[in-house]
């Protein structure tokens, strides 16, 4: 009886230690575990896949013709020499042209800068009227839009050409840049839309009580409510315009090709020595705005898109 | 009414007005006067159509049919901002990038109003409603009752003719919905100015309304004060949507025997001698209603009907106590304050005046 007590009195004493008896707080976690070996070995794998290229691209374009024809495309440059890239700037011949991409990096902007402004400000407009305006025969519209979404481009590049050749829009920037314009509206509307639909009701029916009207309402209500989509459209339209080969051939001229265009007649030229030094470097420099976009807002868009995506 | 509306002139007149969704029929020719200064509640379970004749009177759905006039002004063609209301929404509403004082002077702005003007009213809505502190903050940095402090500042600071409230207080708790219900009562007496409110909630309705319009289905049921509303209601929805605990109804026939009508279930017979018939009546199915306090237990046998029967559950609720025992093989509930509550299975009297009894046609649901 007594040894029952002092048993039970000693028990009560060191469950206060956490130390003596079980487990007490947080649990600790090793950091070499099976799941820890298996979560990071597949993140090194799948980074080293997709780092790999990057890798030779930039020691490439590093090195002098003599050092490549060695064949250790892996090591990294004996002699660092920036030619390459000046070359693949300003020197290096596109065909009829021998001034490098620098002339296309301009065309490139020229085509990207207005193309997005036009695309996004229409699409959200539309969005906005498709969400909270519900105009006789809205649904029909919408339905139209998005199928145009599934549409092949090839299809519509020999009609695309009859109509700009009639307008008289072939082979400038601006026939371009209505083209890109074009083809953005369906996947940005639809953006536009879902993320619209997903603001309270309320708040847009309050604001026509208080007597604002459908711009009213966009631009002092909507608006300041929507940057994380605006993040989303520019990123997509920016990345999928400068990206751009098909149409930039299509519906430019030699001297107003956009970047893409001039990158691929520098690598694929047949004529002469290639030059992987100058082909590397060029690469780089025309994926290098996207690129710049992205590690610029890459913490936006994936905050924009989970908000557009909320509500279908 | 008629006689209110004529001293006071109508400030919200509805002439059959009809809304229909495609084939559904949500608003079916509905009928409506809101005198100068009333305070009308719309009530109803949902779905009855009650936020949608809101929305239709503030102009953000067209009407299929019908007309709306406010203050003598035929605005069914109006745009909400013409029509001299103001609104207050369930969810507050607020824009969210704005202060408080934008918020409330959104509406202001948009019409242009000198800013002198805007800075008056806003100062004496910022006054009533006791906002003044939170003027600089944004609507995320507020409480739930101070937003909706807000969202009524909103509608006050445009000086309208008209509030209207779309089930303002069912985003708060508890608490928070009584002590609000109050000051929007106040408010109503300060501003005297015509409200017309919309909820689901029969306290707030029997609290706030001067008159209450029950709506079931798209059509006014029953459109009275307050107390005639929970004293005569005119159908049986009315009776057991109204009243919590709810209305008791006992299915029988209604018999004109010798020494005059009488109410019959089972072995259950209750004479009508005191009972105010709606018109005359008739025998046949009836549904006999009576609400749990106004049953008496086992004080005696003065009552005009009074009938032996056994506890079965008791309900404490703290102030009161509900007691369920069975009447005519019928579930029935007497409401008895809680010194007096009964014991289970305990034998007790059931004693109630027919006269605060509704009856109902057990067909058609209407008041006999």
């Amino acid at each position: 009886m007594n040894i029952a007590n002092t048993t039970a009195e000693t028990s009560v004493a060191a469950g206060a230690r956490q130390d003596i008896i079980g487990p007490y707080g947080p649990k600790p976690r090793r950091m070499i575990s099976r799941r820890n070996i298996f979560l990071y070995g597949t993140l090194f794998v799948m980074a080293a896949y997709y780092l790999l290229p990057l890798y030779v691209m930039v020691v490439t374009s590093l090195k002098g013709m003599p050092e490549i024809r060695l064949g250790n495309i892996f090591s990294p440059p004996l002699e660092i020499t920036f030619e390459p890239w000046v070359k693949a700037w300003s020197t290096a011949c596109t065909g009829l042209n021998c001034d490098g991409l620098s002339r296309g990096f301009w065309n490139s902007v020229r085509i990207t800068v207005p193309s997005v402004l036009l695309s996004i400000a229409i699409a959200s407009v539309n969005g906005y009227a498709l969400a909270n305006w519900r105009f006789k025969g809205a649904d029909t519209f919408f339905v139209i839009l998005i199928v145009g979404a599934f549409i092949p481009y090839q299809v519509m590049i020999y009609p695309i050409v009859i109509i700009l050749r009639e307008i008289g829009l072939y082979g400038s920037l601006s026939g371009l840049v209505i083209v890109h314009s074009i083809f953005g509206m369906p996947i940005l509307t639809l953006l536009f839309r879902n993320y619209f639909a997903s603001m309270p009701e309320e708040l847009f029916r309050a604001a026509r009580v208080d007597g604002a009207g459908f711009w009213g309402i966009f631009l002092r209500i909507m608006l300041p409510m929507s940057l994380p989509i605006f993040v989303v459209a520019i990123i997509l339209q920016v990345t999928g315009i400068w990206n751009d080969f098909l149409f930039g051939v299509v519906y430019t001229r030699p001297d107003t090709y956009p970047m893409t265009v001039q990158l691929n007649n520098i690598v694929n030229s047949v004529q002469g020595v290639k030059e992987y030094n100058v082909n590397m470097a060029a690469t780089i420099l025309t994926g290098l705005v996207p690129l710049v976009v992205y590690f610029i807002s890459g913490k936006l868009f994936v905050r924009g898109i989970a908000a557009g995506a909320v509500k279908g | 009414m008629t006689a209110m509306t004529a001293a006071n002139g109508t400030s919200v007149s509805i002439q059959d007005l009809s809304l229909n969704f495609g084939v559904v029929t949500v608003l079916e020719t509905l009928n409506l006067d809101v005198a100068e200064g009333e305070f009308i509640v719309l009530l109803g379970p949902s779905g009855c159509g009650k936020s949608t004749l809101l929305n239709c009177i503030a102009g953000l759905l067209d009407v299929s049919e019908g007309r709306i006039f406010i203050k003598g002004k035929n605005v069914t063609w109006e745009e909400p901002k013409d029509r001299g209301i103001g609104m207050v929404f369930q969810s507050y509403a607020l824009y969210p990038q704005m202060t408080v004082e934008k918020n409330l002077s959104f509406g202001l702005r948009v019409a242009g109003t000198p800013k002198d003007e805007i800075a008056k009213r806003i100062a004496r809505a910022a006054e009533i409603l006791q906002i003044e502190p939170l003027l600089q903050r944004k609507p995320a940095a507020l409480s739930g009752g101070q937003r909706q402090r807000v969202a009524i500042g909103r509608a006050l600071v445009r000086d309208v003719d008209v509030f209207l409230f779309d089930e303002p207080l069912s985003n708060l708790d508890a608490k928070l919905r009584a002590e609000l219900r109050v000051e929007i009562k106040l408010l109503h007496r300060k501003l005297q100015n015509t409200m017309i409110y919309v909820t689901h909630d029969q306290i707030e309705a029997m609290t706030l309304a001067d008159r209450i319009a029950v709506m079931k289905g798209g059509v006014i049921q029953q459109l009275d004060a307050p107390q005639t509303i929970y004293n005569r209601p005119v159908n049986r929805f009315v009776a057991g949507f109204l009243g919590s605990p709810a209305m008791n109804f006992i299915n029988g026939r209604l018999e004109d025997a010798d020494g005059g009508w009488r109410f019959v279930a089972d072995s259950l017979e209750i004479p009508l001698g005191t009972y105010d018939f709606a018109g005359p009546p008739a025998a046949g199915p009836a549904v006999f209603g009576i609400r749990p306090e106004h049953v008496s237990l086992n004080s005696g046998t003065g009552w005009p009907f009074s009938t032996a029967a056994n506890v079965e559950v008791v309900e404490p609720m703290g102030s009161d106590t509900l007691v369920w025992l069975k009447l005519a093989q019928q579930n029935f509930s007497v409401r008895v304050t809680s010194e007096r509550t009964p014991n289970n299975d305990e034998a007790v009297t059931v004693g109630f005046d027919p006269m605060r009894a509704s009856l109902f046609d057990a067909e058609t649901g209407n008041r006999i």
